[in-house]
């Protein structure tokens, strides 16, 4: 089976993040007053061939622990689906 | 016999030739060692210099850490042997795991190309067992995501085993407890983002350097 992934890898609460904090700064200039607590991430998409979600899923889990995410500042989610077309 | 140092080349480098010069100059011998290198016999120390090794896609360093060489490096280091990584050679070393914490981008988001006053808080590392406790050194500092950071717990876990070996008498990019440098807890593997090759000779504006890199060639002859 075939499936969508999509990471979102974020800073882990209570780390700092500069360009979140950057963004917020300039937003009153822009005329966007009432903005707060911007964070940035990044999103990830790949897709997956494995026989079953969960496997799949541990294998996602895995990459994102070994090389998508740095543990030390980094979480991620991980959103996935089957793709229906069997290709 | 002369210490023999080995620089990684990645793709993206870019301080490999200023660390040989560097080390020849101070009499060491050095050889750049491709990335794809499985191997680093006949080396005593092992310089990882600055850049953008494989274009700091995805995080600096992340991509590298997964580079041949780096499975020779952590062998070396586990061996004892002397380590350096400097600047993007520190962040590759933190990715592999081969010390603690993490390089976040600079407070404020700025990149910063000066030069920084770095204290000597430990005398006890490959990189500054010949340089004098609480000296003061002006370093060249060229980066975006020097800013040290790691767990409370990692944190306690360093100053309590004296393995700060530098901090920016002025914080110039928002690292913890002014942290510029640290060591493993062997002490032979350190990594600072300040470039002291670029403060080892009179013409390029500061010696301040030298006793870093002496330091590494002391640990290396012992080897």
């Amino acid at each position: 089976m075939i499936f969508d992934v999509t990471v979102e890898v974020s800073l882990r609460a209570g780390v700092a993040d500069p360009q979140g904090s950057t963004i917020e700064r300039s937003l009153p200039t822009l005329g966007f007053p009432g903005v707060s607590g911007v964070r940035v991430g990044k999103s990830i998409r790949f897709e997956i061939d494995a026989p079953d979600e969960a496997t799949a899923r541990a294998e996602v889990e895995d990459l994102c622990r070994r090389f998508l995410t740095n543990p030390v500042i980094e979480d991620s989610e991980i959103r996935m689906a089957a793709l229906e077309d069997a290709r | 016999m002369t210490a023999r140092v080995g620089v990684v080349l990645f793709p993206g480098s870019n301080c490999e030739f200023d660390a040989v010069e560097a080390i020849r100059h101070l009499g060491g011998d050095a050889e750049i060692v491709w990335h794809e290198a499985s191997s680093l016999a006949g080396f005593d120390a092992v310089i990882i210099p600055g850049g953008f090794a494989h274009g700091d896609y995805l995080r600096p360093g992340a991509i590298a850490r997964f580079s041949p060489v780096m499975e020779a490096v952590t062998a070396f280091a586990a061996d004892g042997g002397p380590v350096v990584g400097i600047c993007n050679g520190f962040q590759i070393l933190t990715e592999a795991g081969l010390l603690p914490g993490a390089l976040q981008k600079n407070a404020g988001l700025k990149f910063r190309c000066d030069t920084a006053i770095l204290r000597v808080e430990s005398t006890n590392s490959a990189l500054t067992n010949e340089a004098t406790l609480g000296a003061e050194l002006r370093i060249p500092i060229n980066h975006f995501e020097g800013n040290y950071t790691c767990s409370t717990e990692t944190l306690a876990e360093l100053r309590d085993a004296d393995r700060i070996v530098l901090r920016y008498v002025e914080n110039p990019n928002g690292s913890v407890d002014d942290i510029a440098g640290v060591c493993n807890e062997g002490r032979n593997v350190v990594g600072l983002m300040p470039h002291p090759e670029r403060a080892s000779h009179e013409l390029l504006g500061s010696t301040d350097g030298r006793p870093l890199l002496l330091s590494l060639l002391a640990a290396a002859s012992r080897q």
